[in-house]
C-alpha cells in the first residue's frame, strides 16, 4: 500500500511538473513584442558544448550544487519514505511560502536587502517548522487524522503565502520578482554563493545520515524495540525531520516548494525497485537524485526558459518509469518473467506425472522401469488434467527440448531415461504431500503461504525428508501408491475428496 | 551526541554489573543481585486519553519462572509489557526491574514485540533484524561487526532458522519471522524476557521452538514474561500466571491460580462496575 500511495503521488507530481513547463513555454510566447528573442529556442551547439563541459564557473558551480541537493534528498527520502513521512515534506515546503514573503517584507521594511538568500531562508525555516508544529497540533488536540492535518496546513500556508506575496508586489520598494522562483524553482537565478551554500547543506545532510544509518534503520523498522531498548526515539525522528527540513529549505531555490517534495519521495521510490537492501536503496536514490539534479540544472540551462524544478522533477519520473519497469529486485518485468517461469514449472511437472501415472495404470511398475518404449497417447494426456490443446503441446515441446520426452508424430509421447527419472521424483513428491494432508490435513494448511496445489511444485528437498520422516515412508521402499489410486477403490473417493478440498 | 543518550550514558555502568554476575566476579555485587526480583510492579494504573487501561496492577515475578500474562482482549497485556519498559507514560505506579529502574537494567531485558507491529516488507534481511538486538551494545554511529554478526547468527541457530540468515525478511512465512524476532532478544542476552503473544499464528514446528528456547531460559535461571492467549497450553508451558483484566484477577503458580473459576473472572462477567465507569468516562470525553 505505501508504494501505492508513493506512485500515485508520483504521479500527481509529474503531471503537475509537466503542466507547470508548459504553462511556463506559453507564457513566454505571450510576452509582447519579444515574441522571438523570449521563445525557447534550440540552443546552438556551442551552447551545449559550454553547459555540458561545464566551461561556465558560475553553471558549473550551479549544476554542482543542485547535484548534491538530489543526492541528499534522496539518502534522506530513503528513510522517510520507509518512516511513512514522505507526505510530511510536501506539507513543510508549502509551509514555506508565508516565511519566505514575511522575511522580504521584514527585511525590506528594516532596511536590509530583501532578496538575501540567508535571510529568505531563515524566514522558510521559521514557517515550515510552524506548518509542521501545526500539524502536530492538530493531530495530537483534536480526533483529526494526519491526513486531514496535512492537508488544512499545506493549503492553508500555501494561501497565506500567495496573499503575502500579492501584498509584497504592492510595495513601493517592492520589486519582488525573485521570489517566484521560489514556487517553481529556477536555478538561473542561483548565484555561486547560493549553489555553495546549497552544496554544503546537502553534505551535511549526507554526513550525517551516514553516521547515524544504524539508529535510522532501527527507528524506521521498529519504532517500539528501539524505544525499548534506550534508543530516545522522538530525538532520531526529530533528527530525521530536521534533515528533511533541511532539504527542502536548501531545494527551494533550486527546485521550488511545489516540487521538492519529489526529489524525496521519487529517487527513493525507485530505488525499492532495484533492491531489497536498505542500503543500497538509500545509495541508488542518492545516486538517482544526483543524477536527476544534473539532468534538471542542464537542461534548465541549456533552455533557459524551462524552470529547473520541473526539469528535475521530469528526470527523477523517467527513471522512476525505468526502474518500475526494469527494477532487477521488484520491477514489473522481472516479477512477470518469475511468475511466468513458475507456471511453466508447474505445467512441467503436470505433465512428467500424468505420464508416469498413465503408465502406471496400464504397466505393472517394474515393468515401465525397464522398458524404453514409455509411450503415452496424447489423447490420454489431455483427459488427465484440464488443460488446453495448445498449452499442452507448448509444454510437450519445451520438454522435448529439455530432453525429458521424445514424441512420435503428433499422437505418441514418451519418456526418456531422465524425464522417467524426473517423473518418479515429482510423484513421489506428490503422493508424500497428498498422505501428509490426509493424515495432518488439520494443521498442514496454516503452514504454507501458497495455495496448497502449488506446494508440490515448490517442496525443497529437506522438506521431502521431513515428509517421509513423519510418514515413516521409507526412500528405497519405491513410490508410495497413489491414495487413490485405481488399486484401492475404497480410498479413491475419500482421498480425492480431502486432496480437493485441500486445493 | 553521545555523552547525552540514555544508551551512551547507560553502557558505562551496565559493563562493570554484567560482568559481575558471571562467577568470579567481585564479590559484593554477586551477593546483591541474584537476590533481586526480575520484575516487581506496585500500584501500576495507565490511562490512554483519560481511559483507563491498568488499574492497580501489583504482582511480584520470582527470578526463573516462566510467566504467563492471560486475558481477554483489551485487558491491557500489551499495554503492561510497555509500562513495564517506560514505552507508555503510567499515571501513577512503580515498577523495578532486578531491583532497580528499567532504565538501568534495560541491558537485562530483551523484548520481542508482536510480530504485527513491524512491516514485514521493510528492505533488510533476517541477520539485519537480528543484529538490531545488539545496537544499544554497538553503539551510536559505529558499524556492526563481525562478531556482531556472529553472535546474530548463534542466535539465529538456537531457533533453528541460521540457514535463513540472508532471506529478506518479506519472504519469512508467520512463523519464521516469530523466530527472526525471538532471535532478536536472544541475541542480547537478556535476564528477562518479555514477549508479546509470540505464539499467536505460529506452525506448530515454531510453538515448539520457542517452547523448547523458554525451557533453555528457565534452566539458566532465566525469566520470561509471555503473553498467550491459548488457556489450553498454559499449563503446560508455563509455572506462573497472571490473570489480567484491567486489574490484576488472580496471579500464582499455575496450579494454585490457573482453576475454572479465576478464569470465569477473567473473561466471564465482563460487564463489571469498572466497565460501567469506563463507559461513562468515555461518553463524556466524546461529548466534550
Amino acid at each position: 500500500m505505501n508504494y501505492l500511495r508513493a506512485t500515485i503521488l508520483v504521479t500527481i507530481l509529474v503531471l503537475f511538473s509537466s503542466a507547470r513547463s508548459v504553462q511556463a513555454q506559453s507564457s513566454i510566447g505571450l510576452q509582447p513584442g519579444s515574441l522571438t528573442d523570449r521563445a525557447i529556442t534550440w540552443p546552438t551547439s556551442e551552447q551545449w558544448r559550454r553547459v555540458l563541459r561545464l566551461e561556465d564557473h558560475n553553471s558549473r558551480v550551479v549544476v554542482l550544487g543542485t547535484m548534491l541537493l538530489g543526492g541528499a534528498a534522496g539518502f534522506v527520502g530513503s528513510f522517510t519514505l520507509l518512516r511513512r513521512r514522505a507526505l510530511m515534506g510536501d506539507a513543510l515546503s508549502h509551509a514555506t511560502l508565508p516565511g519566505i514573503a514575511l522575511a522580504f517584507i521584514l527585511a525590506t521594511a528594516w532596511g536590509f536587502d530583501g532578496k538575501s538568500l540567508p535571510i529568505l531562508l531563515l524566514g522558510a525555516t521559521v514557517s515550515g517548522l510552524a506548518g509542521v508544529g501545526a500539524i502536530l497540533l492538530i493531530r495530537n488536540l483534536t480526533r483529526l487524522k494526519e491526513d486531514a492535518a496535512l492537508g488544512i496546513v499545506l493549503s492553508v500556508f500555501f494561501a497565506a503565502g500567495v496573499s503575502l506575496l500579492g501584498v509584497v508586489q504592492q510595495m513601493k520598494t517592492g520589486h519582488a520578482a525573485g521570489l517566484e522562483a521560489f514556487i517553481y524553482g529556477k536555478t538561473a537565478s542561483m548565484g555561486a554563493a547560493d549553489a555553495k551554500i546549497i552544496g554544503v547543506a546537502a553534505l551535511f545532510c549526507v554526513v550525517f545520515s551516514l553516521l547515524l544509518f544504524k539508529e535510522l534503520k532501527l527507528l524506521c523498522f521498529d519504532e517500539g524495540f528501539a524505544a525499548s531498548r534506550g534508543f530516545p526515539v522522538v530525538m532520531l525522528d526529530m533528527a530525521l525531520m530536521s534533515l528533511v527540513v533541511i532539504v527542502s529549505i536548501v531545494g527551494l531555490q533550486a527546485v521550488g516548494l511545489v516540487l521538492v517534495i519529489a526529489l524525496l519521495v521519487i529517487p527513493a521510490a525507485a530505488a525499492r525497485f532495484w533492491t531489497e537492501s536498505m542500503w543500497r536503496m538509500a545509495v541508488i536514490a542518492a545516486l538517482l537524485g544526483a543524477v536527476s539534479g544534473m539532468l534538471g540544472a542542464a537542461m534548465s540551462a541549456i533552455f533557459s526558459k524551462l524552470p529547473s524544478g520541473a526539469m528535475i522533477v521530469l528526470a527523477c519520473a523517467m527513471f522512476f518509469l525505468m526502474s518500475l519497469f526494469f527494477g532487477s529486485s521488484r520491477g514489473v518485468i522481472i516479477r512477470f518473467w518469475r511468475r511466468s517461469r513458475l507456471d511453466r514449472t508447474v505445467d512441467r511437472q503436470h505433465l512428467l506425472r500424468a505420464l508416469y501415472e498413465l503408465l502406471e495404470s496400464s504397466h505393472d511398475t517394474k515393468h515401465i522401469a525397464a522398458d524404453t518404449a514409455r509411450s503415452v497417447s496424447t489423447s490420454e494426456l489431455m483427459a488427465v488434467r484440464s488443460w488446453s490443446q495448445r498449452r499442452l503441446k507448448h509444454e510437450i515441446a519445451r520438454s522435448r527440448s529439455a530432453g525429458l520426452v521424445k514424441t512420435e508424430g503428433d499422437q505418441r509421447v514418451y519418456l526418456t531415461q531422465t524425464g522417467f527419472a524426473e517423473a518418479v521424483r515429482l510423484t513421489h513428491q506428490h503422493r508424500l504431500w497428498e498422505l501428509y494432508l490426509i493424515t495432518h490435513a488439520d494443521i498442514a494448511p496454516s503452514q504454507v503461504d501458497r495455495e496448497a496445489d502449488a506446494i508440490e511444485h515448490v517442496l525443497q528437498a529437506e522438506t521431502v525428508q521431513e515428509l517421509e520422516r513423519l510418514l515413516e515412508h521409507q526412500p528405497d521402499a519405491g513410490l508410495p501408491s497413489s491414495p487413490h489410486g485405481p488399486t484401492e477403490p475404497v480410498l479413491r473417493n475419500s482421498g480425492k475428496s480431502i486432496t480437493r478440498r485441500a486445493e | 551526541m553521545t555523552d547525552s543518550s540514555p544508551v551512551g550514558s547507560n553502557r558505562i555502568p551496565a559493563n562493570p554489573r554484567r560482568d559481575d554476575r558471571t562467577p568470579g566476579g567481585p564479590p559484593i555485587a554477586s551477593i546483591e543481585l541474584p537476590t533481586a526480583v526480575p520484575l516487581s510492579v506496585y500500584d501500576l494504573t495507565v490511562a490512554y486519553h483519560r481511559k483507563p487501561v491498568l488499574w492497580d496492577v501489583g504482582f511480584d515475578v520470582p527470578a526463573g519462572t516462566m510467566v504467563a500474562v492471560v486475558g481477554p482482549n483489551g485487558a491491557g497485556k500489551s499495554t503492561l509489557l510497555k509500562a513495564i519498559m517506560d514505552l507508555t507514560p503510567r499515571a501513577s505506579g512503580r515498577i523495578h526491574v532486578f531491583g532497580d529502574t528499567y532504565r538501568r537494567n534495560r541491558h537485562r531485558v530483551g523484548y520481542v514485540p508482536q510480530r504485527e507491529s513491524v512491516d514485514w516488507d521493510f528492505p533488510i534481511d533476517v541477520l539485519d533484524v537480528v543484529t538490531m538486538g545488539l545496537y544499544g551494545q554497538i553503539g551510536w554511529c559505529l558499524p556492526v561487526r563481525r562478531k556482531h554478526r556472529l553472535a546474530a547468527m548463534e542466535a539465529l541457530e538456537q531457533v533453528g532458522i541460521a540457514d535463513l540468515a540472508h532471506r529478506q525478511i518479506s519472504q519469512l512465512s508467520g512463523g519464521q519471522q516469530q523466530r527472526t524476532f525471538l532471535a532478536r532478544a536472544l541475541v542480547q542476552n537478556a535476564d528477562l524476557y518479555l514477549m508479546d503473544e509470540p505464539f499467536a499464528a505460529v506452525d506448530a514446528a515454531t510453538e515448539r521452538a520457542i517452547v523448547r528456547i523458554l525451557h533453555t531460559m528457565k534452566d539458566h535461571g532465566k525469566t520470561a514474561i509471555v503473553i498467550h492467549h491459548d488457556l489450553q497450553t498454559v499449563p503446560e508451558y508455563f509455572d506462573y500466571v497472571v490473570l489480567l483484566n484491567m486489574r490484576i484477577v488472580a496471579h500464582g503458580p499455575v496450579e494454585v491460580i490457573f482453576t475454572a473459576e479465576n478464569l470465569q473472572k477473567t473473561y466471564g462477567g465482563r460487564l463489571t462496575l469498572l466497565d460501567e465507569v469506563t463507559e461513562a468516562m468515555r461518553r463524556r470525553e466524546r461529548s466534550l
